[in-house]
């Protein structure tokens, strides 16, 4: 096929040149590829490309890595925010994020990221929470939603036996070493750019040396709730935002 | 600094001047006895003040370990230290430093186990820290300090081997060379490498923001094509098998005409050099080796030994019996090996082992 000349006048959007062209491990539909795309494009425009370390958890983003073209370090499960801590420690110059999964950053890394919140330490933390196990063939998080069915709790979740879900962005906006806590999605292209701006804030914030921020990124996994791709978009917006409520649940100006 | 240096310390507090003298980046530990002084001398020197050295008091082991990988990965010079229960937790971190190739140092003041056990000196982690002590197949570099002196020269030692290496290095003590307070040279301070000196180094691996002169790189322990993580293995242990050709250290105490050895490590070696002596004055040829590096293990000079005829081996080991399994494979069916041990805290006297030694060896039938 002929290369086609796109005229600079008729350029309308082009893909971050951070984005790495591998084709993604992602299932269609997945919000992952599209946080990755934000994430890609803010540290481009703030042209960071060539200070920033990423951290990538385990669970679907482990792979990370792969496709922005970054310096990174791959955490064992749940440990990210205690890695990113040494790296951002060692080089408080440079900018330093996670990006986990409901799994890593809520269940088994619960403490690492609480403690690293604690403390203040100058990163950012992306987190996907879709209510559900991605990678292991979608188990019950500890954000999974009352009632909702998963391969661990195939006759829906249920108090009794599995307990509550949790909003571990509201435990950490309590702190003090926090300065920025989010809620966002990017299910319409409204909320791509709302998700956008939030990411941007955040990885100022640790620029400027505010403290720690959270960006939540409420998402979806239609291989895990089997759902189309558009059928899980009006299920999160049905299902998943009424519990997880968007908007900033804290924004310290200082 | 022209003038030597000489002071009267605690092994676990010469640890952190020793990582300050020897140009280490950042130390990330928690509080467990009978290791606490290192991280307490560390935060009274306050070397981020003279030196630059990061100091962090993390929320768990998991975390310290963890906080330890993502400094390494950074290409600086970091290290931890823990005791028995908390190096437990470590261990899971510690696979993932061998499986990333990360360079790092890991204090571990033994205690007596299992579980919470005690506080008083042992050597149970033996096993633990020589034959991998996680998952997959790894191994750490291990040296075996048996005075306050080594505590400090084998920080040095061990950040040497780590980096050559890439690999993570343990200094295996116990809660008696912690706690002992002895005459102590102290290395001339090291500069810290800069951070252009560690992006020159280490360009190859490191993290610490991708520079347009070369390509992005990533730190993991992950590959899911079974064809390529072989590879990898096989890499890890030619690595592996380099240690072993060129790392052995070890220290012999008349072994020259010994008929009887003894093969003891860190405070017990310490202990058995008396026992050498008191044995010695007793008509007794017998001698000591004390292995240095536990892993790579000394296999060839027991070996030798045993070739050149000794009678038989005492492993001397404040445990049920760990390193007496390598030793007998070292001497291979050539002598009889015994081992003699104490557990919980306690610690053997010299005249103790003689005894053993006579027993168990010299006069059995």
């Amino acid at each position: 096929m002929a290369e086609v000349e796109i005229k600079q006048e008729n350029m309308v959007y082009g893909k971050s040149k951070l984005m790495l062209p591998n084709v993604m491990h992602y299932c269609p539909g997945c919000s992952h590829g599209t946080v990755h795309k934000l994430v890609a494009e803010v540290i481009e425009e703030m042209g960071l490309e060539h200070d920033t370390i990423g951290v990538s958890p385990v669970g679907c983003s482990v792979f990370a890595y792969n496709y922005i073209d970054i310096d990174w370090a791959e955490a064992a499960h749940g440990r990210a925010c205690a890695v990113a801590t040494a790296v951002k420690r060692l080089h408080p110059e440079k900018m330093v994020f996670t990006y986990q999964g409901d799994g890593d950053l809520s269940a088994i890394g619960t403490g690492e990221t609480i403690h690293a919140a604690a403390r203040g330490e100058n990163i950012v933390a992306v987190y996907i929470n879709n209510a559900i196990y991605g990678m292991t063939g979608g188990q019950m998080a500890p954000t999974t939603l009352l009632g909702m069915k998963t391969a661990t709790t195939p006759y829906g979740r249920d108090p009794k036996l599995n307990g509550y879900p949790y909003k571990i962005a509201q435990m950490l906006a309590h702190l003090d070493g926090v300065c920025y806590v989010t809620r966002q999605s990017v299910h319409t292209p409204a909320n791509v750019r709302k998700c956008k701006k939030a990411l941007r804030h955040a990885f100022e914030n640790a620029m400027a040396g505010k403290g720690f921020s959270l960006v939540e990124v409420v998402s979806t996994c239609n291989s895990g709730w089997k759902l189309s791709p558009v059928a899980s978009n009006e299920w999160l917006e049905k299902n998943m935002l009424p519990f997880y409520e968007l908007g900033d649940l804290k924004d310290n100006k200082e | 600094m022209a003038e030597k240096e000489v002071k009267l310390m605690k092994g676990n507090e010469v640890i952190a001047h020793a990582a300050i003298r020897y140009g280490c980046d950042g130390y990330f530990g928690y509080p467990i006895t009978p290791q606490s002084e290192v991280m307490e001398t560390l935060m009274e020197l306050k070397p981020w003040e003279t030196t630059g050295m990061v100091v962090l008091q993390a929320e768990s082991e998991v975390a310290s370990i963890n906080m330890v990988y993502g400094g390494a990965a950074t290409g600086k010079r970091v290290m931890t230290s823990s005791s028995s229960p908390g190096v437990s937790l470590m261990s899971e971190g510690l696979s993932y430093l061998a499986g990333a190739e990360l360079p790092c140092v890991v204090v571990n003041c033994q205690r007596g186990g299992p579980g919470l056990g005690t506080i008083q000196p042992s050597q149970g982690d033996y096993f633990q820290a020589c034959k991998g002590g996680a998952h997959g197949d790894f191994h750490l570099i291990v040296l075996a300090p048996n005075s306050v002196q080594e505590m400090h020269d084998f920080v040095g030692l061990a950040f040497d081997l780590a980096f050559k290496y890439r690999n993570p290095a343990m200094i295996l003590a116990d809660g008696a060379i912690g706690q002992m307070m002895e005459k102590v040279v102290l290395a001339p301070q090291r500069a810290r490498k800069t951070n252009e000196e560690i992006a020159e180094e280490c360009k190859s691996w490191a993290i610490y923001g991708k520079p347009e002169s070369r390509e992005r790189n990533v730190v993991t322990s992950l590959e899911l094509q079974s064809e390529v993580m072989e590879k990898i293995n096989l890499r890890l242990q030619a690595k592996y098998k380099a240690m072993e050709d060129n790392e052995v250290r070890y220290e012999a105490i008349e072994c020259d005409d010994a008929e009887y050895v003894i093969v003891a490590f860190g405070s017990s070696a310490r202990i058995c050099s008396a026992t050498v002596e008191m044995a010695r004055a007793e008509g007794i040829k017998l001698g000591l080796l004390r292995p240095i590096t536990l892993y790579p293990f000394p296999k060839n000079p027991i070996r030798e030994l045993a070739e050149r005829g000794v009678k038989g081996f005492l492993s001397a080991e404040l445990n049920a019996g760990q390193m007496v399994e390598d030793v007998r494979m070292a001497v291979n069916g050539m002598a009889p090996v015994e081992h003699y041990g104490r557990q919980g805290g306690m610690m053997f006297s010299p005249d103790e082992v003689l005894m053993a030694l006579k027993e168990k060896l010299i006069n059995k039938k």
